[in-house]
């Protein structure tokens, strides 16, 4: 068999026995030496004996996408053993436990059965150990099978348990039992082995949920308040977990609050009242949640009230896929409430831009004086991504909008809350407890004029939606602006796509051309659309617009709230709650092209132009 | 038309707190609640106790829900901010905006139907976090601003204006407030200025979730005969449990009572609660007889109005959460921002 450095390795386990430390100990140790890794949990809406899945790419090129089709399985799980089997690349090789003997009827890939039940049986006492260190015995049989640095892992062993050291020992035993039985009884190293890495040592690997937790700690969020759902309950929780280190004062007490609210319009609700009163606040949700909060979404958006949400995205409707992943709560963010309201909508691709638009997000939040819904999903949200390094800018200086001081507020003639001063929609807010005298205004969501005064007059509730809709305006002009790539300068056709489908459609873009199809890519990062958005749409004669949903929220947005002609955007969507892969990206456009006469026009405008 | 100003008319010889600030400097726009409406005699008492407690009213922030009893933060106190929220969801706003800035007074106003029913998950959970607020309910068993439907606060043996009979029982706000934690607890009558002036006073003071639930009739939908909401009916059915006197800090005790029927609470910032009591079988101190003394007056029939339970352990939720003594939302930044030489450590851990 042809050696391969590119390869998917993936781990089928029953959840709750301890299967995802393990994993995971593999996944780190291969970036570790410097490989590329894509580590994507696959798992249930449950918390012990359903089936789960960790599947790991490994790549010398750093790509990061999922890929399909597995090279190496690893099947710990009885219940899913022809599925398993059945998914495994034709050359392919499973690893299994053979303590009982098996039969597998696929004759084109090798089978590597380790007794591995039994081995711990012999070795550890109790129940749960012998579950434990099964998983730990073939993480240490693949590290002999693909050649890995193996200091390197038992390093990892003991980053793994510092502070718990007497748990090392029977963990580094567990793998070279793994690691001897596969070197006495198989070929080692297989022809899919690991070769050295680039050794970039800067990067990191880490979740989209920590990075924008830590996000909003560098922003100088004093306030959160949730309500767990997966796949957002990782944000609160690491937002916690650095702020109870890193946000003492000098008497150890906390220069933070995180509340656990009873639901998620109580969360939304503290969110605002902190936002109302200064300080910097948000929650993080998905999907159910979104609903639950549109109430207080739209009256945020009225009476202008800045905060920032997180909505980890998953599979919709209604329940739905709770832990899998979709892009399918845009129009639900972008318009979220009754009656015209627009929200301000941001879309990370990678954990390093979950932090970077989660800071990004505060400032907006307070200069626009509005909520700004931050777009993750659950791939970038729950699974380890390997990115560069976070970096913060000391010389940042946090952007707190426009408060009026009791000094402004004593030199100004008047005050008027939602009074257009500056002629970019946003006016100037004051804050409770600010002066005796002068700036207290009455905060509603029922129709106001200039000075917050409840009116019934509609002519100035319109002119108050007109001053909005210019906010709105302000806000296309300040919200991060798309990353447009050129692959060919005079292509006509076009990519856009945003978040979690970045690196499927990048390395899509490379396969198609290398086919002779070279594409231009926008990635978009912000809603609303600015005006790169129109000027790109006009650049190209078709555009594919890649999204994980199945009613093509975001093409709907780019034509109502873009004006780009429908017949332009050519809809490829994904939504079976599985990371994109580039091979699937690449099929679906190849397929219009081919067959699509406009798009097949749109190429010879390109080759001419070329 | 709630945005009518009210004429300032400066009378030089209006008397003047410690402040040196007129009741007058306490109102708020002209009311537009329907004439007799009880809830504007609790706005009223509002001014008269913030006016009486030297409040500066820049440091009282005003909350409400959304109901007639949720507009009249509009009606009382121009100078606080104020914040009309969503129907029943004002004390998740109270909680944030608590949570935000530790150091003002926080006065929630809503109604029956805002917390008792649409409202009642908030409200019991803000009582449960212990919110340092006042938290004042103008409960006139109906939804007044919709027109008369039953509230869930509405007596089962009261009856609709057009004689339609009630099928459920009622939630009594106050017992379930002392069963949820909240530490303050009182009932009076939006008729009852004397009772209702120091009940305000002493629950703004109270550091916890202080909790009024002041009956208030709707003069328009439930203030007939058969209601139990009524102005007639109140006055004939209330039972004091006690006269309460709230001594704020350095004020000296005037008022003389019999050792043996008054109860004196010190609370933490040096103010007194006194509480001459009526019925000596009851200590407003302890929840279990509180509770029982309610339930029993209840099927009595009687409205039993006064301070009924006071937790003098005062603890609030910043406490709880051990939060800094400076407000979350004036901690400057480079306290906040931990910086980028942090972030490289951080990095480390991720590697
Ligand atoms: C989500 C929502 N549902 C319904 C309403 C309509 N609504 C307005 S006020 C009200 C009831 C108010 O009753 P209460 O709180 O007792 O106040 P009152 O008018 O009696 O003082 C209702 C149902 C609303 N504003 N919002
Ligand atoms: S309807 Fe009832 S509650 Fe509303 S203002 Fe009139 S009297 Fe008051
Ligand atoms: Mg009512």
């Amino acid at each position: 068999m042809k050696r391969s450095f590119d390869f998917v390795v993936k781990f089928a386990n029953v959840n709750g026995s301890g299967s995802a430390s393990a994993n995971l100990l593999f996944a780190k140790s291969l970036f570790r030496m410097g490989l590329g890794v894509v580590p994507k949990n696959i798992f249930p809406s449950n918390i012990q004996g359903l089936p789960t899945w960790y599947e790991v790419r490994v790549t010398q090129t750093g790509r990061a996408a999922r890929r399909d089709g597995v090279d190496i399985m690893v099947a710990m799980n009885a219940q899913t053993y022809s599925q398993d089997v059945a998914e495994i690349n034709p050359g392919g090789f499973l690893i299994y436990d053979s303590s009982l003997p098996r039969a597998f009827s696929r004759q084109d890939i090798t089978i590597l059965g380790i007794p591995i039940a039994r081995m711990c049986a012999e070795v550890y006492e109790r129940p749960r150990e012998r579950q434990l260190f099964k998983n730990v015995v073939y993480v240490g049989a693949l590290t002999a099978l693909l050649d890995m640095d193996f200091s390197v892992v038992k390093q990892g062993v003991h980053d793994r348990f510092k502070g718990k050291e007497h748990l090392i020992r029977p963990n580094v035993k567990a793998l070279e039992m793994g690691r001897k039985y596969a070197q006495k009884h198989f070929d080692c190293p297989l022809p899919i082995r690991v070769k050295k890495g680039r050794g970039d040592s800067d990067r990191i690997m880490i979740t989209g949920n920590e990075a924008a937790a830590l996000g909003c700690l560098y922003a100088g969020a004093t306030v959160c308040a949730w309500y767990p759902i997966t796949p957002s309950t990782s944000l609160a929780e690491a937002f916690e977990k650095h702020a109870k280190r890193l946000r003492l004062d000098k008497d150890d007490k906390r220069q933070v609050a995180v509340v656990q609210a009873e639901d998620e319009l109580a969360a939304i609700g503290m969110v605002i009242g902190s936002g109302w009163n200064g300080a910097r606040a948000f929650t993080s949700t998905s999907g159910p949640g979104i609903s639950l909060m549109a109430e207080f979404i739209g009256l945020a958006y009225f009476a202008e009230v800045p905060l920032v949400l997180f909505d980890v995205q998953r599979g919709g409707p209604s329940t739905g896929m709770p832990t899998r992943t979709q892009q399918s709560d845009i129009t639900a963010c972008a318009y979220a409430s009754h009656g015209d309201t627009k929200q301000v909508l941001l879309f990370p691709a990678d954990p390093k831009e979950c932090f970077e638009l989660s800071a990004e997000a505060f400032d907006l939040a307070e200069r626009l004086q509005t909520p700004v819904i931050v777009m993750s999903d659950l791939d970038i949200g729950m699974n380890e991504w390997v990115t560069k390094p976070l970096e913060w800018n000391d010389a940042r200086v946090h952007d707190r909008g426009k408060i009026m001081t009791a000094e402004m507020l004593d030199k100004a003639q008047h005050f008027g809350r939602y009074w257009d001063v500056d002629g970019d929609g946003i006016p100037y807010r004051t804050l409770p407890g600010t002066h005796p005298t002068k700036g207290a205004f009455f905060t509603r969501g029922s129709s106001h004029d200039a000075f917050a005064a409840y009116t019934e007059d509609g002519r100035i509730n319109a002119e108050n939606l007109d001053r909005l809709t210019r906010k709105f305006a302000t806000a296309a002009q300040v919200v991060p602006k798309p990353v447009i790539r050129k692959s060919g300068r005079t292509s006509k056709l076009g990519i856009i796509n945003f978040g979690s489908t970045e690196p499927a459609v990048r390395e899509a873009v490379e396969l198609l051309a290398r086919e002779g199809y070279k594409l231009n890519t926008m990635r978009l990062r912000a809603f609303p659309f600015g005006k790169q958005v129109s000027r790109f749409a006009e650049q190209h004669e078709r555009i594919f617009v890649v999204e994980q949903n199945r009613d093509a929220q975001m093409r709907s947005l780019l034509m109502t709230e873009a004006g780009i002609p429908g017949e332009k955007l050519v809809p490829v969507l994904n939504y079976d709650g599985m990371p994109l892969t580039a091979e699937w990206v690449r099929q679906q456009i190849e397929a219009v092209i081919e067959t699509d006469k406009s798009v097949a026009k749109a190429m010879r405008l390109s080759m001419r132009a070329m | 038309m709630t945005y009518m100003k009210k004429p300032l008319v400066k009378h030089p010889d209006l008397p003047k707190n410690e402040l040196g600030l007129t009741r007058r400097d306490y109102e708020g726009l002209v009311s537009t609640l329907c004439a007799g409406c009880g809830h504007d005699s609790i706005s009223a008492a509002i001014i008269e106790a913030c006016f009486e407690l030297d409040l500066p009213a820049h440091r009282l922030a005003k909350l409400s829900g959304i109901g007639c009893s949720s507009k009249t933060p509009t009606y009382f106190l121009n100078r606080s901010h104020g914040f009309n929220s969503v129907h029943g969801r004002m004390p998740s706003i109270a909680t944030g905006a608590n949570l935000a800035n530790r150091d003002l007074i926080y006065l929630g106003v809503s109604g029956d139907g805002d917390t008792a029913s649409i409202g009642l998950g908030q409200f019991c959970h803000a009582m449960r976090r212990r919110i340092n607020m006042a938290y004042i309910v103008e409960n006139n068993g109906t939804y007044g601003l919709t027109k008369g439907q039953f509230s869930a606060t509405n007596d089962k043996v009261s009856k609709s204006k057009k004689g339609e009979a009630n099928l459920f029982e009622a939630f009594d706000l106050c017992t379930l407030a002392i069963q949820l934690g909240a530490g303050f607890v009182g009932r009076s009558f939006s008729g009852d200025k004397g009772q209702l002036v120091p009940l305000i006073k002493a629950a703004l003071r109270y550091n916890g979730f202080a909790f009024l639930d002041i009956i208030s009739p709707c003069v328009t939908f439930n203030d007939h005969d058969a209601s139990t909401k009524s102005y007639g009916h109140v006055r004939t059915h209330n039972e004091t449990m006690g006269r309460l006197d709230f001594v704020p800090k350095m004020q000296e005790i005037t008022a003389q009572y019999d050792e043996g029927e008054t109860v004196s609470v010190p609370m933490h910032d040096g103010s007194l609660m006194r509480l001459h009591k009526l019925d000596d079988e009851y200590d407003p101190r302890d929840a279990d007889s509180a509770l029982a003394t309610l339930r029993k007056r209840y099927e009595r029939g009687q409205v039993v109005t006064g301070l009924l339970y006071i937790d003098e352990d005062e603890a609030d939720l910043h406490a709880l959460l051990n939060t800094t003594q400076e407000p979350l939302n004036a901690v400057s930044m480079d306290k906040l921002c931990p910086g980028n030489a942090v972030l490289q450590k951080i990095n480390k851990s991720f590697r």
